[in-house]
């Protein structure tokens, strides 16, 4: 199957070792992956903040760069922007010409996890990484996508690795976009209450679908010098 | 009234955040709450249908509005009910209080619909006595404060607080036994309830096909309210109307389930006109203040319409994660958490509300829990995009505008991915964010440039 890889601007920019590990797991699974040069951002910072001129600016630029491709999906190594991509429609909902390519491209971009499994079918990716970890769920992959079994059946599939669940695995880890730097002293509040339920669950890595949350938990390990990593499924997956 | 403004949103949570007592009391109440209203969803095995059904009636009644509440007007008034059409807050007070100018004392009932309209305040000012009987609500009535929860209005203090308040306040012996702090709740309130001339309750349900006023309670202080004295003022908001009286069957499943996590409330009270022959029950007198203060605005709009389908069961509240850790005051509203942050604005107007939909993470655990099923995330999106071009600050609306070039253009988004770069050594990009965090720093080969090599 031939794949378009949505980096996502964040990977692009900070984090680009999850972009990579994408690319090896695709090509793993047989994927044929390309990837367009051209690709900016999702828009989600401005359509999230309020400032949909600007959203939607970027959106079509998205959709005209991503029509063109004649890869049969667009592949994403996050919830959050996928979702974004969906939500596509909703800029457009006055405008019936870009909402039919908005929903055209909608329909073909999927997030990783969500793409091995209930696309192709795959369940073991033949990954191997040792020791013991668990899964936050990422808030818009999870209840934007609907994403909860896809990551935790390719974990569990994950040779010599110890999969334990998070306690309130599906709460916030209180990033939320803009909300990170608008409200800091809520938004670290809320990390807290993820920070001790991982402290609690005596593991080296915690995974999840999304840069940003993993940008969040780590940054306050880190400061808070913890030893536990904060790891993207897909670098999980690629490892051997 | 609440003495904390939305405008300052972000000061009012920064000291909560530091209110040790008040976030082992929110820990405690919301996660209890949050537990119980799980367990309680899946104790039903068509909880899903429940919503989506609960929805459709709401959706229906919100459509067809002005046809059920002249039914529900007409009906009630066939029963004897006087029914009053308030425009806003004022209208609405001023109608109470000439109804209730010549009374001495006068018990009342949680009502978030009279928070709204700070009935209390007209009252006060109008020379008349009024008890709050709700044990929650008479606590922040001696305390002075406002409720900072949909239905839990002292949610946030702790039981050695209000023993406190109950010493310093009735002179009652220092105990902090819940079962006797509740007794002596008790024991003053029914003095009051005998002495009462007016009962004001707010209203949960109007049935439009009976002109019927359900309220449902715990405490039986509601039950009193509406019976003992000669008189009962339930003030309604507009959109509370249901067709049906069997449509009672879906709500009544799930708002105790959702509110508290209760299969059934302990009360729930059924008031259909005056008393008459033969079951010589209810008020002498019933007086239904319909309450519109925004609510028709609201129902304008086909994306924002759908906020007035609440049930205000505040579970939304407890699932937030935002309100979770500062609580109901500091959103400076009368209605806080998810909901209060969506329709706050709509009702008030943006002015001076504008950071709330911003106090949100857009987690979506509101949506999840919510009985109705009402987008909030998405209605706060909605409020966000009418905000930010209007009162967004002029470096954010820059910034953005610097952002959409950027990311429009390879050229422009690459070079400032090198600038960044350099930038970053120089000085901290985020302050905001690197004070309880430490900031990522760029990789300095961007994705782009790997895939080249």
């Amino acid at each position: 199957m031939k794949v378009s890889l949505f980096v996502t601007c964040l990977v692009d920019q900070l984090w680009t070792s999850i972009g990579l590990s994408s690319v090896e797991v695709l090509r793993r699974v047989g994927c044929e992956v390309e990837f367009d040069k051209r690709q900016t951002c999702c828009a989600q910072p401005a359509f999230n903040t309020g400032y949909r001129d600007e959203a939607r600016q970027v959106a079509r630029r998205f959709i005209s760069i991503f029509e063109e491709s004649k890869a049969d999906a667009i592949v994403s190594p996050s919830g959050s922007c996928t979702a974004m991509v969906h939500h596509y429609p909703e800029l457009f909902a006055d405008d019936p010409e870009w909402l039919e390519r908005a929903q055209k491209v909608a329909a073909k971009t999927h997030e990783l996890s969500s793409f091995l499994i209930r696309i192709l079918k795959v369940e073991d990716v033949g990954a191997s990484w040792n020791g013991r970890l668990t899964w936050h769920d990422a808030c818009h992959g999870l209840r934007d996508l609907n994403i909860k079994s896809e990551p935790r059946t390719l974990i569990r599939n994950v040779r010599g690795a110890e999969f334990v669940e998070l306690e309130h695995a599906d709460a916030c880890c209180g990033f939320g976009g803009t909300f990170s730097v608008k409200y800091p002293e809520i938004s670290v509040a809320i990390l807290d209450q993820k920070i001790e339920a991982i402290d609690r669950a005596g593991v080296q890595a915690v995974v999840s679908g999304d840069a940003s949350c993993l940008m969040q938990i780590g940054g306050r390990l880190s400061r808070k010098g913890s030893k536990v990593r904060a790891m993207h499924l897909a670098e999980l997956l690629a490892s051997k | 009234m609440n003495p904390l403004s939305s405008e300052t949103f972000g000061e009012n949570a920064k000291a909560a955040l530091a209110d040790v007592q008040l976030r082992g009391a929110l820990k405690y109440a919301t996660s209890l709450f949050g537990e119980r209203r799980k367990e309680a969803a899946e104790g039903l095995s068509n909880w899903e249908g429940l919503r989506t059904q609960a929805r459709a009636i709401k959706d229906e009644a919100l459509l067809h509005l002005d046809r059920y509440l002249e039914e529900f007007v007409s009906n009630a008034e066939a029963c004897g009910a006087q029914v009053h059409w308030a425009r806003d807050a004022a209208e609405a007070n001023s109608i109470i209080c000439r109804l209730s100018k010549d009374a001495r004392t006068i018990v009342k009932s949680k009502s978030m619909t009279t928070e709204e309209t700070h009935l209390n305040h007209a009252l006060e000012a109008a020379g008349v006595q009024v008890v709050e009987t709700d044990l929650g609500e008479y606590i922040i009535q001696l305390a002075e404060e406002t409720p900072s929860h949909i239905i839990a209005p002292a949610i946030h203090k702790t039981r050695r607080q209000v023993a406190d308040l109950f010493t310093a306040e009735l002179g009652t012996p220092a105990t902090d036994d819940i079962a006797q702090l509740t007794r002596i709740a008790r024991t003053t309130l029914r003095d009051r309830f005998a002495a009462a001339d007016v009962g004001i309750s707010g209203v949960n349900f109007g049935v439009a096909e009976t002109g019927t006023i359900v309220i449902v309670e715990n405490e039986g202080n509601i039950r009193l309210t509406t019976s003992v004295p000669k008189m009962h003022i339930a003030v309604m908001g507009i959109e509370k109307v249901v067709p049906r009286f069997a449509d009672l069957d879906v709500f009544l499943k799930l708002l105790p389930r959702s509110a508290t996590g209760q299969r059934s409330s302990t009360y729930q009270s059924f008031i259909t006109g005056v008393k008459r022959q033969p079951t010589a029950e209810g008020p002498e007198e019933l007086h239904i203040v319909l309450l519109d203060n925004g609510r028709s605005r609201l129902l304008a709009h086909p994306v924002t319409r759908q906020s007035l389908a609440c049930l205000r069961c505040g579970a939304c509240l407890n699932a937030c994660p935002v309100y979770q850790q500062i609580g109901g005051h500091a959103y400076g509203s009368v209605y806080p958490g998810p909901i209060g942050a969506v329709i706050t604005p709509q009702l008030m107007g943006i002015e001076k509300t504008a950071q709330l939909p911003y106090a949100s993470s857009l987690c979506g655990a509101c949506r999840e829990v919510c009985p109705v099923k009402i987008d909030i995330p998405r209605l706060l999106l909605h409020l966000r995009s009418e905000i930010a071009p209007r009162k967004g600050s002029t470096t954010e609306r820059l910034a953005f505008k610097m952002w959409g070039r950027v990311m429009t253009s390879p050229m422009l988004y690459k070079l400032s991915s090198i600038a960044g770069r350099i930038v970053q050594r120089v000085i901290p990009i985020s302050k905001a964010w690197t004070k309880g965090r430490d900031l990522r720093p760029i990789e300095s080969k961007s994705f782009h440039e790997l895939w080249n090599d």
